[in-house]
């Protein structure tokens, strides 16, 4: 139908997990910020999580695009 | 379990707004393939299975799904997994192997037309117009809950989000209709989960563990009362009663928090409600009606039923844990209550005290307190006040602390306050994300449900028919708009008056509960006739209806809740009284049916129920390997999720 959904879905989230690994970088420092999620730098594990996530998206819509 | 509202950064602000943006931009990207009726309600039958497969999940997951599932994770614990296991998997399995082909062969566009390709215009009607008024009061009431919460939580204006909320649901579906509501919905599936994972997993760890939860609960089931979970201070359950799925529901009603037996929980809840819900209502069906082939739309459920199965951990547990988080001293989070104004604490306080002065009862002293504060309170912790008597010659300070601490739990609530606890910001942004995109996905399917239902099944079959496809097409972008100004209008009338809204949703119930009966006999016994159709249909929702007029649960007063033209039969719980009124309309239903079919004569020939009925429909043989064929990967999806049931028996 024109669009493969896996590139914008990909797209989006490789955006968000650089958005999130950003402030995870950025706010790394600050312990008082993560205090509330137990101590650990959760945006800059998840950011990675969505990271690669985005990413995968993009390889699959690639290798699916010939078929 | 403050009232604060939570400021949103400079970086949660553009995690919600990249979202918009590529919501919106879907909309847009799809607006050039848009060009027939068809196109529009029913994508030109184009989309592959796992697209649709996501969609048929993301559809169903509304935002009230997803508070609501927290929710009953709290009051209920894991028995609110049936809901999944027992009831949405073997039902979403008996859709792609037994009904898909004739939803899909039939070409029927809707369920209402295959109700009139089987039938008759009158069962078509019934169900077209009981399904539309559904629709649009179903996103009323999330859009309205939806616009409460962001005001609570962020302190947004109630009328901005709302308004906000449906224009960019109106922006996307009106540009790509069908298409767009179920690709947005693949996004919004992946928004979900992995925004709220974070959440979970870090409750999770809070919380030492699922052997640390289990331990808990066992506490917890033991002393129900002390949590405001039951409203009698003696009642208490087996330690299993919150941790494990089967075994509580044995013991029978008193043994399990929800109140329910086993036969209404398998035939009621499991067979009844279940099936009718996954194997009739449009607004999933027609995402599996959406797909480019025969294949694809069978496999539609199954690619839906995989991470179905797996969902309980995501929106079951949350609420698990925070009962469990409850129950842990020192941790400093308490299930969500109402608050009590600072300022209705004398009143409150007075008023307590002049109660016992006048050794007034429990229900005496629970109202007037309501009455006080504006808050309801629990009559086991009410009662455990009244029956101390040391606890009158307290201060009042300590007086409105143990009266704040019988204050009902808002389970709504819960999901939010584990956001709010676990989330820094950034995670914040895309937990917030997550559940507007819960809420969108809810909204378009309802919407783009409504639309197809209205056009072909009222309009073109009732109002103007013969006309061109461009007028339809152009109908449905008009309806659209008028569908989400329909659902705002119900969200306010939800806003203002809630009474309405438990009356509405009963109204639903009675309308769903014989449903899965008619489709059973059509589809299955040629013999079914169009008048045993619509009577049985008729009958089987005005039993429901007097069903709930007749029964009532424990605790609960003649009114809303039942009873109101007699009290025949006292079930144990709202959820028993719910599963048992599905069991009898559903009985009735299929018993009339049977009967007024026998007595009446067909009115179809064989030759036109072909592709309609089971029977009559020569077998189609699609050349697939024997693992990749519906009926193998339902027996196997089948065999995980007994194993399921097992794991936490």
């Amino acid at each position: 139908m024109g669009l493969d959904i896996r590139y914008p879905i990909g797209m989006m989230f490789t955006l968000l997990g650089l958005i999130l690994l950003g402030t995870g970088f950025i706010t790394g420092g600050d312990a008082a910020i993560y205090r509330s999620s137990l101590g650990i730098n959760i945006n800059l594990i998840w950011g990675a999580v969505l990271l690669i996530f985005g990413l995968l998206m993009w390889v699959s819509a690639h290798l699916g695009r010939n078929k | 379990m403050s009232q604060a509202t939570v400021h949103l950064s400079f970086v949660d602000y553009s995690i919600l707004g990249l979202y918009v943006a590529f919501v919106i931009g879907i909309g847009f990207a799809l607006k050039r393939n848009v060009k027939t009726s068809a196109d529009f309600f029913l994508s030109g039958r184009s989309i592959p299975a796992w697209v649709t497969g996501l969609a048929f999940l993301s559809a169903n997951l509304g935002a009230l799904e997803l508070v609501g599932m927290a929710a009953s994770g709290a009051k209920y614990g894991i028995s609110t997994c049936h809901f999944y296991w027992v009831g949405a998997i073997p039902a979403m399995i008996f859709l792609a192997v037994f009904m898909m082909p004739f939803y899909y062969g039939s070409k029927a566009r809707s369920v209402p037309e295959y109700l009139k390709l089987r039938f008759d215009e009158r069962t078509r009607a019934f169900n077209s117009v009981s399904f539309a008024v559904m629709t649009i009061f179903a996103s009323g009431i999330s859009l309205n809950a939806l616009s409460k919460l962001l005001h609570q939580l962020l302190g947004w204006e109630y009328n901005i989000c709302l308004w906000v909320c449906s224009f960019i649901v109106l922006l996307y579906v009106l540009k790509g209709g069908l298409t767009s509501a179920i690709y947005t919905e693949v996004l919004q599936f992946f928004m979900i989960v992995l925004g709220f994972a974070p959440v979970v997993f870090l409750g999770l760890k809070d919380a030492g563990g699922w052997n640390a939860v289990k331990d808990k609960l066992a506490g917890v089931a033991t002393h129900p009362a002390t949590y405001n979970l039951v409203s009698e201070g003696s009642k208490t359950f087996e330690p299993n009663a919150w941790t494990s799925a089967w075994v509580p529901l044995l013991g029978g009603p008193s043994a399990n928090p929800m109140g329910v037996d086993l036969f209404a929980m398998v035939f009621g809840l499991g067979f009844v409600l279940s099936f009718g819900y996954w194997c009739t209502n449009f607004l999933v069906v027609q995402r599996a009606m959406a797909a480019k082939d025969m294949v694809a739309a069978r496999n539609t459920p199954l690619v839906a039923a995989v991470p179905k199965m797996f969902f309980p951990l995501l929106v079951i547990l949350p609420g698990i844990i925070a009962l469990a988080l409850t129950a842990t001293p020192g941790k400093g989070y308490h299930l969500p209550q109402a608050i009590i104004q600072q300022s209705k604490f004398p009143d409150a306080v007075a008023s307590l005290r002049r109660a016992v002065a006048d050794h007034a009862d429990n229900d005496t002293v629970s109202k007037s307190l309501s009455a006080a504060t504006g808050v309801s309170f629990n009559s086991a912790k009410i009662a455990e006040i009244l029956a101390n008597p040391a606890s009158l010659s307290a201060s009042d300070k300590q007086l409105a602390i143990r009266i704040q601490d019988a204050v009902v739990n808002d389970y709504d609530g819960v999901i939010l306050s584990l956001v709010k606890r676990y989330c820094p910001t950034g995670l914040l942004g895309l937990a917030l994300t997550a559940l507007l995109a819960s809420f969108m996905s809810g909204m378009a399917g309802n919407v783009t449900a409504f639309n197809t239902v209205w056009t072909y099944d009222l309009y073109q079959a009732y109002i103007a028919p013969n006309k061109t496809d461009d007028h339809y097409y152009w109908m449905g972008r008009v309806v659209t708009i008028v569908g989400i100004l329909l659902s705002i209008a119900a969200a306010y009338f939800a806003s203002m008056w809630t009474n309405a809204m438990d009356i509405i949703q009963l109204v639903f119930g009675f309308v769903n509960a014989p449903l899965f009966a008619t489709f059973l006999l059509g589809m299955f016994w040629s013999r079914t006739t169009g008048t045993g159709a619509f009577v049985g249909l008729v009958s089987g929702t005005a039993a429901s209806a007097l069903f709930h007029a007749c029964t009532i649960s424990q605790g609960n007063l003649p009114g809303v809740k039942g009873a109101y033209l007699a009290k025949l039969v006292v079930l144990p719980s709202d959820m028993a009284q719910n599963f048992w009124l599905a069991s009898f309309a559903f009985t009735v239903c299929f018993i009339l049916t049977v009967v007024f079919s026998l007595a009446t004569r067909r009115t179809k020939t064989d030759e036109e129920l072909k592709g309609l009925v089971y029977s009559l429909t020569p077998k189609q043989i699609v050349k697939q390997a024997w693992y990749a064929q519906p009926g193998t990967i339902g027996i196997a999806l089948l065999i995980v999720c007994v194993i399921l049931n097992f794991i936490f028996w």
